[in-house]
């Protein structure tokens, strides 16, 4: 019985595949129907969901013969022919579609839901789509998306988007412009780097290290070369060029030659004829070790007695000690009536972006498309990888190409290398193309992940509350190599005063190495960290000094004015105040309220953070992106830059600047992202940057060709160029109107170019310890959560988040509220959550089942305010806005459940366990996590 | 994914699937929903592989739930789905209506069968904690041919042990009394939001009251886990019979069970003391609303999809 006969979308189908085939493997690799995605194999993520006779199934563990005659039905099929379906065009709508790649399942699950119930509430909605994640959306859109579309399926009427309020929209800024490709990612026809196949692809599998630290005596890969289906085995050996990448320092092994750091390192890669060959070859590669003690924690790392993980390293362990000096800190602390000094913990955490990594490399000469190696790839930095490629190749930059494939996620997560040197090297090698892509499980093994700190954090403050010095001291576990523990860290001393004035500090933080995965990029950028502790301290100052925790930060926040612990004077666009009172305000502190109360076994509470984050590298790293605008006789432009897009919109964001500018309509403007022969540089996609840096470098280009234009129309119908207005696609003077696609004509026709290239340099930042500016911006907020403890059990609910951030501008409002609503849940996981436990260096969150992200279970009610308090050169005013959420959710929660049960919690993610047991023992401090229940 | 099966097999009858174990000769095993199954396939290390997978969802007495003068006998191939859904095991078995609503997500719950929750044998299974409050029976079709009804709680020996071998034997139905006139259940289970989807403790329990439906007249407890297996707590249950509802039989309860029952400390999930506590928090939730569904008669299953 190897025939299997299914009825795929109503057609039906004879299969001959082989019985151990998933129905996942089926719709994907052998119908072709790539809008199912593979998220975890586990049963867990639910984005794999497909109907089988109607009932929606987790596809990725459904065997395909167990579907034998049945009828299945996929997002491919669920519009009639080009009328899309009410779930498909309310997720579009309501802004319920980021990244793209958890869409299917969504919608699939959601389709379930509202064919058998027709009139869902916010709870039946929970409950059908409780184990389907999204890491983008929080959720917040999704419950509303499925909300509408049950009705327009009820025959009534749709149901209105929650826009957010902006102040002076322009033309097509500020407007809710939809996502570039949105019908493409709710239809399933949207192409990630897994959906793309190539004739004579080879398939291959990285072999990791059996120790977290340990030397390499030998590596046999004979008996691997002798299975049959393996096409090529390569070891360090293989590594034409240098046997190292790295962000910011190299110091990270291609393959590893004669040691190994961490789990994660790859000592051999396969190419096969088939993903299961490949994996088989990897148990017939022989390894010889001889383990190395484990450096398994930052502290110990600092120690005399750990063993150098980089031997011959000058600093050993110390991957860097960071310092902000500030005023007297000693003079600090003596002006100061009351000190709180306590050490705060975070865990290690993932991004557990729904796509797992995947490369595809295409050796030069393949075919006309790939003269060049091209990789295939989502990636945040495409030209910093084909700058790495290039290094470890041994081949200049420019005979590689790196195509960036839409993102299913990123969140920093997708800065570093991860399968794109090894698919370079498989395809040179083999002369065909060659897939790598990483299983879930791999992808937590291997992949960078958010520092692991110790925070012991000292805040002195005079009785009125008026803040005097913060001394603070960080431990960050950087793990194996260096990444972007430099900067990562860097952001969280230079943050570690929060977003008030402070007159002394001193902060010193140690990055670690440890045999750890190696810590990196994780939306927050080290502000998450240590944040917890500063606004945790904020709350027991106020307590100590019996203020109101909205009061003592208002006294102290940054204002237009005030100079940071860097000593940078902040001169424009501090809208920290008013997010205090927006959310005070939503608070209704009116006579009656109260910070905490008790419901029979349930204690309330609410908690207030604040938080800060700087957009763009700063610190003196020269800030660039290039992007370019070219403009057809059709009246259509093309923006191109490499800057990717991982969900967080900024297509839309660049298409609505050079609309903006042109007075385009928007759907006159393509956006082309990520293709390092055809796209210049927009620089890396990280520290909420992208907006400002090529949100500016494509408004300019696009005012550039303005200009241009402006002055073949002026000579043409004989009128003062600064007369002419771009507006509606057309160039106008008085009542006479040139089409924007003459204007173009007209200019190509005198020979001009009507393709603009524009280098733009964000202003001037300073190194850390200069003074002076060393952020050119900087996006404030605040937030108050409200949460239930359930004494009997200490089991905490977060009932609602009320958020006010100053952007500068939201250039798309609904997008950037998507943003903040997506932030807080995934911070919400940082705070309640997410652990990625290792024990001595060994993994033990191997599996997605492992590690628990919010789920829509978990989703509180959000009311979210944008401030925008114009910064003069972003574009349009904008600044940042990415990572800022995921900043102050942790602590606004933990402040909650003080003042709710009267436990401060030091330690993440908050344990249910030791809240119950601290509670039952009246002890009001909480030094254990979940990760310490053993 | 490497092949972790050859063939792939779907039986109309329990002899056929007893049958082709049989021919494999422990080369095959059982699946039913496979929820399970997949990810010990493919994470359980060992790289165990199997020749055949032989799926049991087609074998008609096995996937219906069949309610037949009083008793119910629910195939073990039914789904927790079918379970939730099902009106009479609502009304008459209310907590494993309960527990089996907590499992997983929804697509989880439409494909796992009730089956494979009993035949994985583990400690704090929410369907399996029900059932040996309901004093169930378990139908197994051995791989020698014999076919018997045997306890449930004999089906258990040790965390993750089943005296069921699925390569060789089928676990074919369950069945138990429904509940009746002054008889009622309720299953309520802690979680975690960390970690592993297993529950932090399980709680379910069964009573009947006299007919002044003022007291206990039985009572069947199950809190799991407090040992290797899913058991009774029979001190617990001692302190009701007989007893009248309410606030000193409870604390009575609850005091046999700080007493007599020692849940352990497990990595990732729980310490011993919080556990020790949940009994006394899940028993003052359980034994009350069980108490009440008896009383009145009326029993609507809570938290189903919450889980």
């Amino acid at each position: 019985m190897s025939e299997l006969r299914i009825t795929v979308n109503s057609v039906d189908h004879i299969l001959d595949v082989p019985e151990s085939r998933t129905l996942a493997e089926v719709l994907r690799y052998d119908l072709g129907l790539t809008g199912t995605k593979i998220g975890c194999e586990e049963a867990e993520c639910g984005i794999c969901t497909v109907h089988v006779n109607g009932t929606p199934v987790n596809s990725c563990i459904f065997p395909a013969f167990k579907a034998q005659g049945a009828r299945v039905l996929t997002i491919e099929g669920l519009a009639q022919g080009e009328q899309l379906h009410p779930l498909q065009e309310a997720f579009i709508e309501h802004g319920a579609v980021q990244c793209g790649f958890c869409t299917a399942g969504l919608i699939m699950t959601g389709a379930a839901l509202i064919d058998e119930n027709p009139d869902p509430d916010d709870h039946d909605i929970k409950v059908a789509l409780k184990d389907t994640y999204c890491r983008c959306t929080g959720y917040v859109s999704v419950i509303s998306a499925i909300k509408s579309a049950a009705a327009v399926q009820r025959g009534e009427a749709k149901l209105p988007v929650n826009e957010p309020v902006v102040s002076e929209p322009m033309r097509s800024v500020s407007r809710n412009e939809k996502v570039q490709d949105s019908i493409e990612r709710v239809t399933g026809k949207a192409k990630y780097s897994d959906d793309f196949t190539f004739p004579g692809m080879a398939f291959a599998r990285t072999l990791r290290s059996r120790y977290p630290h340990a030397r390499i005596l030998n590596i046999d890969t004979s008996k691997a070369e002798a299975l049959p289906g393996v096409i090529a085995v390569l070891t360090h050996k293989d590594v034409p060029g240098e046997n190292l990448h790295g962000l910011v320092y190299r110091d990270w092994p291609v393959l590893c030659a004669d040691k190994v750091r961490y789990m994660g390192d790859s000592v051999a890669i396969v190419a096969a004829e088939t993903q299961d060959i490949a994996a088989q070859a990897l148990e017939l590669i022989e390894v010889e070790y001889e383990p190395i003690q484990v450096v398994g924690d930052p502290v110990f790392a600092h120690s005399l007695e750990a063993p150098i993980l980089h031997e011959g390293r000058e600093g050993g362990n110390l991957l860097k000690h960071i310092k902000v000096r500030h005023g007297d800190i000693a003079q600090g602390f003596a002006d100061a009536d009351v000190i709180v000094e306590h050490t705060y913990h975070t865990a290690t955490t993932d991004h557990a972006f729904l796509e797992p990594e995947c490369a595809i490399g295409v050796p030069a000469g393949y075919d006309d498309d790939h003269q060049k190696l091209t990789v295939y790839v989502g990636s945040q930095i495409p030209y910093q990888d084909r700058n790495q490629i290039a290094l470890a190749l041994d081949i200049p930059e420019e005979s590689v190409r790196v195509k960036g494939v839409l993102i299913g996620g990123g969140f920093g997560g997708k800065e570093d290398i991860a399968g794109q040197i090894h698919v370079s090297m498989l395809a040179t090698v083999t002369g065909r193309p060659v897939k790598m892509l990483y299983t879930r499980q791999e992808s937590l093994l291997a992949h960078p992940k958010r520092h692991a700190t110790v925070i012991r954090i000292k805040t002195g403050a005079k009785s009125d509350g008026t803040l005097t010095a913060v001394e603070a001291e960080l431990y960050g576990d950087g793990g194996a190599y260096a990444s972007l523990s430099d900067k990562v860290m860097t952001r969280a001393t230079t943050h570690a005063t929060g977003p008030y004035e402070v007159p002394h500090a001193k902060i010193d933080c140690f990055a670690m190495y440890t045999n750890n995965p190696p810590s990196g990029a994780f939306r927050g950028f080290g502000v998450t960290q240590s944040a917890f502790a500063v606004e945790g301290n904020m709350d027991l100052l106020a307590e100590a000094l019996d203020l109101d925790p909205v009061e003592l930060r208002r006294r102290n926040a940054l204002r237009v004015g005030s100079t940071t612990a860097t000593g940078q004077l902040l001169r424009e666009s501090v809208g920290l105040v008013e997010t205090l009172d927006l959310v005070e305000k939503d608070m209704d502190r009116s006579s009656d309220f109260q910070w905490a109360w008790r419901d029979g076994d349930i204690a309330y509470g609410w908690g207030i953070a604040c938080a800060y984050k700087n957009t763009g590298l700063g610190g003196g790293a020269p800030d660039r992106s290039d992007a370019e605008v070219e403009a057809f006789e059709d009246g259509t432009i093309e923006v191109r830059t490499s800057s990717a897009d991982m969900g967080q919109g900024l297509a839309t964001v660049l298409a609505q600047c050079a609309a903006e500018e042109l007075g385009l309509p928007f759907k006159q403007v393509r956006v082309l992202l990520s293709d390092t022969d055809k796209t210049p540089n927009g620089g890396p996609t990280t520290a909420s940057r992208q907006t400002y840096m090529s949100g500016n470098a494509v408004r300019l280009a696009a005012a550039n060709l303005r200009e241009m234009l402006s002055k073949v129309v002026a000579e043409e119908i004989d009128c003062p160029p600064e007369t002419l207005r771009f507006e509606e696609g057309l160039v106008r003077h008085n009542g006479s109107n040139v089409r924007f696609g003459e204007a173009v004509r007209l200019a190509q026709t005198q020979g001009l170019s009507t393709r603009i290239l524009q280098e733009y340099y964000g202003p001037k930042t300073q190194p850390l310890g200069t003074g002076g500016d060393m952020h050119f911006a900087f996006s404030y907020a605040t937030q108050a959560a409200l949460v239930a403890v359930d004494t009997l059990t200490g089991e905490v609910k977060v009932l609602k988040i009320l958020s006010a951030a100053d952007v500068g501008r939201a250039i798309n409002p609904l997008q950037t509220q998507g943003q903040i609503e997506g932030g807080i849940v995934m911070a919400l996981g940082n705070c309640l959550t997410e652990a990625f436990i290792m024990e001595n260096g060994v993994p033990w969150s191997t599996l997605l089942a492992r590690y628990k992200m919010p789920s829509i279970k978990h989703t509180p009610q959000i009311t979210s305010h944008l401030v925008e308090h114009r910064t003069a050169d972003g574009p349009f005013g904008a600044k940042g806005v990415g990572e800022l959420p995921s900043i102050n959710t942790t602590p606004a929660i933990c402040n909650a459940i003080y003042n709710a049960v009267g436990v401060r919690v030091f330690r993440l993610p908050v344990d249910q366990d030791a809240l119950y047991r601290a509670m039952r023992a009246d002890q009001p401090e909480l030094h254990t996590a979940w990760q310490d229940v053993k | 994914m490497s092949q972790l099966w050859q063939t792939y097999h779907l039986p109309s009858t329990v002899e056929e699937a007893v049958d082709l174990l049989t021919n494999f000769a422990g080369g095959a095993r059982i699946i039913a929903g496979g929820t399970d199954l997949m990810i010990d396939l493919r994470f359980g290390g060992g790289h165990a592989t199997f020749d055949a997978l032989v799926d049991v969802t087609r074998v008609a007495e096995m996937i219906q739930i069949t309610p037949n003068d009083g008793w119910c006998v629910v195939g073990a191939a039914a789904t927790h789905t079918a379970v939730v859904g099902n009106r009479d095991l609502e009304h008459g078995a209310t907590c494993l209506v309960e527990s089996c609503g907590v499992v997983g997500g929804p697509q989880v719950r439409n494909v796992g069968t009730l089956g494979g929750n009993v035949a994985h044998a583990l400690p704090a299974a929410d369907g399996t904690t029900s059932l040996v409050a309901l004093d169930a029976e378990a139908d197994v079709a051995w791989g020698d041919g014999r076919r018997e009804w045997l306890p449930i709680a004999s089906l258990f020996r040790g965390p993750g042990i089943s005296a069921v071998d699925s390569s060789r034997d089928v676990l074919v139905a369950f069945r138990f009394r429904l509940s009746g006139e002054r008889e009622g259940s309720a299953f309520k289970r802690i979680m975690r939001p960390q970690g592993v989807a297993l529950p932090v403790l399980g709680c379910a329990v069964w009573v009947r009251l006299d007919e002044s439906r003022q007291r206990y007249e039985d009572a069947r407890v199950c809190l799991s886990p407090v040992a290797a297996t899913p058991v009774r707590a029979d001190a617990v249950e001692a302190e009701l019979r007989g007893q009248p509802v309410g606030e000193a039989s409870l604390s009575a309860a609850v005091a046999a069970a700080y007493a007599t029952l020692h849940p352990r400390t497990s990595k990732y999930r729980a310490t011993g003391e919080y556990r020790e506590h949940m009994m006394e928090t899940l028993l003052r939730r359980a034994l009350p609303l069980a108490a009440e569904r008896a009383r009145t008669g009326v029993a609507s299953a809570e938290g189903v999809g919450m889980g």
